[in-house]
């Protein structure tokens, strides 16, 4: 029973990692789904967001969950702001060219980051960093435990706001049918922003969540970004449970790769499924039928 | 589609008379190393435009072919004691090896747009990590090719000498690309690029077609990373297959301006005076640099989707973003 003492601890750890995965990746599908644009600055917005938590905690004390709101807010302003006036304006009729923009405002983030705050790897010290909570089958930290309920609390959120609100239901509507949407009367540009805009929002929550127990620096989005569009393309582009889902398996395979294959070969894994479902089934877990 | 034409054909050969005397009338080694590293990333962009620019199919991780022709190279050098020249041969033929499974397996499947830039990003990571984990490939330290001055090694004594290299390649491209426009096979890419289901209805393979234009492109960027290894003798699994060089791969096109013969030259040689400006500018920063490139290719995609051959609809562009009357998605 040694390895199942080893293993229980290493999947724990990985679900709650993988529900930050699948925080992140809601933002990401919720994007795609309306918009049906990948954006590709999704890890450079959450390093930003990151930062935001890094520098609220380290020069005003601020308390990474109390910062929630404060850089969920922001990121959502920010989100909103890039596709009214950045995003929505590249298209010229071509998703190529909103792959393009988004991939060029991800250099743009990142190597401001880089230049702004240098390529060191930062983390903030909180009381409750290094207390674990006892589970009977294995001991799980703090931080993570609080990441995975919050995580889960906030996808609860966002499917209420996407079933009960007219907010909701607008987006809903553009992402099936826009012709339609356009002539009830929704404002289309609005609306598409605001889908933007709470995507962007779901990064902020993730990097409160995230930053206790983990770190910032300028390239740490590339570690997300990648594992993020796996997640959404393995759960279905769109999808919300899929995402959920998706989130909770990679997050597993990536702890269960790093224990038997270490660190470095072990985020093969990741990528491996990534093509893996690209190639053989593009539509994911519960995407449907494109 | 153009009309056969010599036009172009002329461009070709005013643009090889005007450079070819180059290193001789100047004389600033700063100059001849501009021009050069101008000319390796027009011949990096040509090879992107093939299939990008012709064929509709944005690479995001062009590195991929860049990275292995580079690496085959090294490792031949190093490991083998290949001289330079075959491994500059072995290297496109290894990444159009690689360009031929990617393809394969890519469009087999169908995956078009979005899924193609991912899968092209996620290769190219794929291959990082690989490269990051293996002895042979020196893991993270990187390859250093040790010094072996000579044109029989391609590593040419004076600058001059690369210039006149990169040269005769990037003339081979224009040739290549302009009998592109005029050939049954471009036609089809273009086809293909325009609307791949029309093309299919009209008689065209789009599988095939798409398949050879990736094999050509792969090799054209595994041959630049040969070069790219003999110029600056060292190589790492960042260099080879991080971001940045697929970055640079597809902006220089974008730039100059996508599916068209000069668009990757012109693309090169205006970035790069762009960025000499920014590093007199703002130093030598890091990161900066990468700032700009960002910025450029925001800027180009919004105000010219065209490159800087559309430069006559620059007012258009700008007058569309103001009156917010641009096509959404």
């Amino acid at each position: 029973m040694l390895e199942f003492s080893i293993l229980l601890p290493a999947i724990l750890n990985g679900l709650t990692i993988g529900a930050i995965y699948a925080l992140i990746a809601l933002g990401l599908t919720l994007i795609y789904g309306v918009l049906h644009i990948i954006n590709f600055a999704h890890g450079s917005l959450l390093m930003l967001a990151l930062y935001g938590v890094f520098f609220l905690h380290s020069l005003f004390g601020i308390d990474p969950y109390l910062a929630l709101p404060v850089v969920g807010i922001a990121l959502f302003g920010i989100g909103y702001g890039l596709q009214r006036f950045v995003i929505g304006h590249a298209g010229h009729g071509r998703d190529e060219n909103i792959l393009l923009v988004t991939l060029g405002l991800s250099v743009i983030i990142e190597n401001l980051a880089l230049y702004l705050w240098r390529a060191d790897t930062r983390t903030i010290e909180t009381p409750y960093s290094f207390e674990t909570l006892d589970f009977g089958i294995a001991f799980i930290a703090v931080p993570k435990a609080v990441a995975f309920a919050g995580a889960l609390l906030v996808a609860a959120l966002l499917w209420l706001l996407m079933t009960r609100t007219d907010l909701g239901r607008a987006i809903r509507a553009l992402a099936k049918e826009r012709q339609g949407a356009k002539l009830v009367g929704i404002n289309v540009e609005h609306i598409f922003a605001m889908s933007f805009g709470i995507g962007c929002a779901c990064l902020g929550v993730a990097a409160c969540l995230l930053l206790p127990s983990f770190y910032v620096s300028p390239q740490v989005g590339h570690a997300f970004v990648l594992v993020a569009f796996t997640v959404v393309v393995l759960g279905g582009m769109g999808s919300f449970v899929g995402a959920l889902l998706g989130g909770l398996i990679i997050g597993v395979t990536e702890s269960l790769g790093g224990l038997f294959f270490g660190e470095s070969l072990g985020q093969l894994g990741i990528f491996l499924i990534f093509i893996i479902v690209l190639l053989f089934r593009p539509t994911g877990l519960l995407g449907q039928k494109a | 589609m153009r009309t056969p034409t010599l036009r172009t054909f002329w461009a070709i050969l005013i643009f090889a008379l005007v450079l070819l005397p180059l290193p001789l009338l100047v004389r600033s080694e700063f100059w001849l190393t501009w021009a050069t590293l101008a000319l390796f990333y027009a011949y990096l962009g040509q090879a992107w435009n093939l299939l990008g620019g012709y064929g509709g199919q944005f690479s995001f991780g062009h590195a991929l072919f860049f990275g292995t022709g580079a690496y085959c190279t090294a490792v031949l050098q190093i490991h083998v004691g290949v001289n330079a020249w075959a491994g500059f041969v072995v290297a496109a033929v290894a990444a159009g090896i690689v360009g031929a499974a990617t393809g394969w397996l890519v469009f087999r499947y169908g995956l078009r747009g979005s899924y193609f830039a991912l899968v092209t990003l996620a290769f190219a990571e794929v291959f990082r990590i690989l490269a990051n984990s293996f002895a042979f490939t020196g893991a993270g330290v990187g390859l250093l090719v040790p010094l072996m001055p000579g044109a029989w090694q391609m590593q040419f004594e004076t600058k001059a000498g690369f210039f006149w290299l990169l040269l005769v390649l990037v003339i081979a491209c224009l040739l290549l690309t302009w009998w592109l426009q005029n050939a049954r096979f471009g036609a089809r890419l273009m086809a293909v690029r325009e609307n791949e289901d029309a093309a299919r209805a009209l008689g065209v393979d789009p599988f095939n077609t798409k398949l050879l234009a990736i094999i050509a492109s792969g090799a054209i960027a595994g041959s630049a990373g040969a070069v790219y290894v003999q110029l600056f003798l060292y190589i790492d699994p960042g260099i080879a297959y991080g971001p940045s060089m697929s970055i640079e791969a597809l902006l220089v096109p974008i730039i100059g301006g996508l599916g068209t013969v000069f668009g990757p030259v012109l693309g090169a040689f205006a970035l790069h005076t762009i960025a000499e400006i920014g590093r007199l500018v703002f130093g030598e920063a890091p990161g900066l640099n990468l700032v700009l490139y960002g910025v450029l290719l925001v800027l180009m995609v919004l105000f010219l989707p065209n490159g800087l051959f559309g430069l006559g609809r620059f007012g258009f562009g700008l007058r569309r973003y103001f009156k917010r009357g641009g096509a959404n998605a």
